[in-house]
C-alpha cells in the first residue's frame, strides 16, 4: 500500500506493530501524510473534516479505528458509511478495547458520537475510555521494548502514518480519558433499558423492538444534526461515529444466541442492512461488537458476515489449550481479519499476512504478525505433534528465534527426522545429524 | 432470453457483475439494475473505469436503476401508499417479491413511441441471497425469478443475470434450494471460487464456466471451462490453470 510505504522512514510513533504489505502494483503515489488530494478523480473537498483522510487506492474517505495497527491492516481505515464488525472474543475482554478506542478516537478528533448499549450505560462507558498518549511516551515505550529484546528488531515493520495533522493515535490502556474531554465532546447515548419503557407504536415488522428504537434513535440523529447533508446551511461538517455493543445477544431483546430456529431470525438481517442504507447516505461510520461465537445458527453468521463491510475476528487464548502452548505464549489471541470491502474498486487492499495475533501490553494492544516464518503448515505439524515431542518443542522454539531472519525453518528437519544440512544454526540444539 | 446464473464461494464474485453491467450498457440494451448491496456511486465510479458512466445512462432512460440501500432507508421509515418495491421489509412475515416484479415489468416494458429503441432488455440482480437474509422465502425468490424470466426472457426476448451466494459449509438451506433451483433454470453458469490451497496475491480464484441446455434433455455432456483469474485495477485477466505469470 503506498500508505505504508511512506512511513518507512519514521520511527517514532511506531508503539504498535503491524506486518508491512508489499507494495502496492497499482500506484507508486506516495504522501507523506494526510493532505488534501484534489488529484483523485470524484473525491470530494470532505477532507476538511478533523480526522479524516481520503484513501489512496479509491478515493474513499476514511477515519481511523482508534488502532494505527489495524488501520493498517484495513487498507488504510475504516472509510466514511461503511461497518466495522467485530466478532468478539470468548469471554468478551478484548472486544470492548477496540470498541473503546473507536470511540475516544472521535473525541480526540471531535466528531460526534453514538454510543448503544443494552448492558452498560454509555456514560459510563465513556468514562471507561482510555486516554491519549503524546508522542515522546510513545517513542520511549517502544525503545524500551527494543532494548529488552522483548520484540526483535528484526520483526518491527513500519506501521501509521507519522503525521503532523495525526490521523491515528495512540492511546494508553492504563489511564482513564480526562474529564474535560469527555465534557468537551458532543455524544448521544442509547440504553436499551431506559427507552423501551416509553410507548411507541409502530406496526410490527419482525425486527425486535429494540432494534426498531434504536434505528429510529440514529435516523433522528442524522437527520436533526444534518449528517446526511439535510441541513445545508451548518458550517462546519463532522462525522457521525456509532458504536453499539454485544448486538444479537438476548439482552437487546434477540434470541438467535439462544436457540437454533428462532422466530425471527431475520430481525439482526434487516436491521443490519437498514443500518448500512442509513450509514451510506450519511457521513458516519460504524463499530458493532457481536458475540458471534453464541450464534448457533452457522447460517446467520454468514448471512451477518456478507452483510457488513468490514469484518474483524478475535480470538482470545483465555481457557483454551492454546494458553499454555509455548508457541502462543507471547500473544493474547489471534485476529482474523475476515472481510475487507471493495468499495469503488474492482480490488481491496487485502494483507498477505494471514496469521496475525494480538497482545495486550502494559499500556498499549499491539497486532503482530506471528514469529513463524513459513505458512500453517507448521503451525499445524507443531499441534498435533506436541503431546509426543514436548521437550522437542522448547527446544525447537529457542533454535527458531535464533533463526529469526533466515529464510529456511528449522521445524522441518528436527520433526521430519531428516539430517542437518549442516548450514543450520540448530546444529547446538538438534539431535539429527 | 437466457439466463446466467453468476453463483461466487469463498471470493467475491462481484466484479463479474460489474462486467455484465459494463457489457449490456455498451451494447445499447437497456438494463434494469436491481442493486441492494451496494450504493450507486460505487458501481458508477467501477462502471467509469470499465468505460461507462452510469449517470449518463440513467439520464438517457438506458438504465432503470434501483438502489437498495437508499429504498430500504425510505420504505422502512416513511409509510408508503402504494406499494415499494421494498414492500417486505415492512412486513412481519415471509413477503412476497410482487411489487418488486411489478417494478421490473414497469421498467423493462417496451416504449410505445417509435423512436430508436435500445436492443434487448437486461435485467441485472446483485444479489439474491441477500433477499433471503431479509425475510423472504427461497419459494418466494423462486417464484419472482420464475416471473421475471417469463416476462423479461420469453414475453421479451431479453436476457438476465443474477448472482448467488454459495455458502458453502454454513449450512444455509434456505441458499442452497435457491442455488439449485437457479442452476437447473440458467443456460450459463459462472462460477467464482477462492482457491483450494488458500489466499494467494497472484491468483484472485478460479472461474468455472458451465454452459447449460435447460430445456433439452441431457443426452449431449454440458460444455464446462475453468480458468483462474486475477482482478486488476480496471481489468481482470484470465489464464490457464497454473500458467499464472507470476509462476511461470
Amino acid at each position: 500500500m503506498a500508505a505504508v510505504a511512506t512511513c518507512g522512514t519514521g520511527a517514532g510513533s511506531a508503539g504498535s506493530m503491524a506486518a508491512a504489505t508489499s507494495s502496492s502494483d497499482v500506484t507508486s503515489f506516495q504522501r507523506k501524510g494526510p493532505r488534501a488530494s484534489g488529484t483523485d478523480s470524484g473525491v470530494p473537498r470532505l477532507v476538511s473534516i478533523a480526522g479524516t483522510r481520503p484513501s489512496v487506492r479509491n478515493g474513499q474517505l476514511l477515519v481511523s479505528t482508534g488502532l494505527p495497527a489495524l488501520d493498517q491492516l484495513l487498507g488504510g481505515g475504516l472509510a466514511v458509511g461503511t461497518v466495522l464488525l467485530i466478532e468478539e472474543d470468548k469471554y468478551n475482554i478484548y472486544s470492548p478495547l477496540l470498541f473503546k478506542y473507536f470511540l475516544a478516537e472521535g473525541i480526540i478528533n471531535g466528531h460526534t458520537l453514538l454510543v448503544a448499549s443494552a448492558k452498560e450505560d454509555p456514560a459510563d462507558i465513556l468514562q471507561e475510555l482510555p486516554a491519549p498518549l503524546l508522542d515522546d511516551n510513545c517513542k520511549k515505550e517502544l525503545d524500551e521494548d527494543v532494548y529488552n529484546h522483548k520484540t526483535p528488531e528484526s520483526n518491527i515493520k513500519m506501521v501509521g502514518p507519522v503525521s503532523s495533522s495525526r490521523f491515528g493515535h495512540y492511546y494508553d490502556a492504563s489511564k482513564r480519558i480526562p474529564q474535560e474531554l469527555i465534557e468537551a465532546s458532543k455524544w448521544h447515548g442509547f440504553f436499551l433499558p431506559e427507552k423501551i419503557s416509553s410507548t411507541f407504536k409502530v406496526e410490527p415488522c419482525s425486527l425486535t423492538h429494540g432494534y426498531i428504537k434504536l434505528l429510529h434513535f440514529i435516523q433522528n440523529i442524522i437527520y436533526e444534526e444534518g449528517f446526511d447533508g439535510s441541513n445545508p446551511q451548518k458550517k462546519q461538517k463532522n462525522i457521525l461515529r456509532i458504536g453499539i455493543q454485544n448486538l444479537g445477544s438476548p439482552l437487546w431483546g434477540d434470541d438467535i444466541c439462544c436457540t437454533e430456529n428462532c422466530d425471527n431470525s431475520h430481525s439482526l438481517t434487516k436491521f443490519l442492512y437498514v443500518l448500512r442504507g442509513l450509514l451510506r447516505t450519511s457521513l458516519s461510520a460504524c463499530i458493532i461488537t457481536m458475540p458471534t461465537h453464541l450464534i448457533q445458527n452457522k447460517a446467520i453468521i454468514a448471512r451477518v458476515t456478507n452483510l457488513s463491510d468490514t469484518v474483524v475476528g478475535l480470538e482470545s487464548f483465555i481457557g483454551s489449550e492454546r494458553e499454555t502452548n509455548p508457541l502462543y505464549k507471547d500473544y493474547h489471541g489471534l485476529i482474523h481479519i475476515r472481510q475487507i470491502p471493495r468499495l469503488n474498486n474492482l480490488i481491496c487492499d487485502e494483507s498477505d499476512v494471514k496469521d496475525l495475533a494480538f497482545k495486550l501490553k502494559r499500556k498499549l494492544f499491539t497486532i503482530e504478525k506471528q514469529n513463524k516464518k513459513s505458512g500453517v503448515g507448521a503451525r499445524q505439524l507443531l499441534e498435533t505433534r506436541e503431546e509426543h515431542l514436548s521437550s522437542r518443542l522448547l527446544v525447537l522454539t529457542q533454535a527458531e528465534r535464533l533463526c529469526m531472519g533466515r529464510r529456511f525453518f528449522t521445524a522441518f528437519h528436527i520433526f521430519n527426522e531428516l539430517p542437518c544440512k549442516g548450514d543450520c544454526i540448530c546444529l547446538q540444539t538438534c539431535q539429527t545429524r | 432470453g437466457k439466463l446466467t446464473l453468476l453463483c461466487d464461494a469463498k471470493t467475491d464474485g462481484s466484479f463479474l457483475v460489474h462486467h455484465f453491467l459494463s457489457f449490456y450498457l455498451k451494447a445499447n440494451c437497456k438494463v434494469c439494475f436491481v442493486a441492494l448491496i451496494q450504493s450507486f456511486s460505487h458501481y458508477n465510479i467501477v462502471g467509469q473505469k470499465l468505460g461507462v458512466s452510469l449517470t449518463m445512462a440513467r439520464e438517457r432512460g438506458q438504465l432503470v436503476f434501483l438502489e437498495g440501500l437508499k429504498a430500504s432507508v425510505d420504505v422502512f421509515f416513511h409509510a408508503h401508499e402504494e406499494p415499494h418495491p421494498l414492500q417486505f421489509l415492512r412486513e412481519a412475515n415471509a413477503g412476497n417479491l410482487q411489487p418488486l416484479f411489478e417494478f421490473v415489468r414497469e421498467a423493462l416494458k417496451p416504449v410505445e413511441n417509435g423512436e430508436a429503441a435500445w436492443r434487448c432488455p437486461v435485467l441485472l440482480v446483485d444479489d439474491l441471497s441477500l433477499l433471503l437474509s431479509l425475510g423472504v422465502g427461497a419459494v418466494a425468490v423462486l417464484d419472482f425469478v420464475h416471473y421475471c424470466r417469463a416476462t423479461v426472457c420469453w414475453e421479451l426476448k431479453g436476457n438476465m443475470v443474477v448472482l448467488v451466494h454459495d455458502s458453502g459449509d454454513a449450512e444455509d438451506e434456505e441458499n442452497d434450494i435457491l442455488l439449485n433451483g437457479l442452476s437447473h433454470q440458467s443456460h450459463l453458469i459462472l462460477r467464482t471460487e477462492g482457491l483450494a490451497t488458500g489466499f494467494c496475491r497472484d491468483v484472485h480464484g478460479q472461474l468455472r464456466i458451465l454452459w447449460r441446455r435447460p430445456s433439452q434433455p441431457t443426452a449431449q455432456r454440458d460444455r464446462s471451462l475453468t480458468y483462474q483469474y486475477k482482478i486488476q485495477d480496471k481489468s481482470v485477466s484470465f489464464f490457464a490453470k497454473g500458467m499464472s505469470p507470476a509462476v511461470l
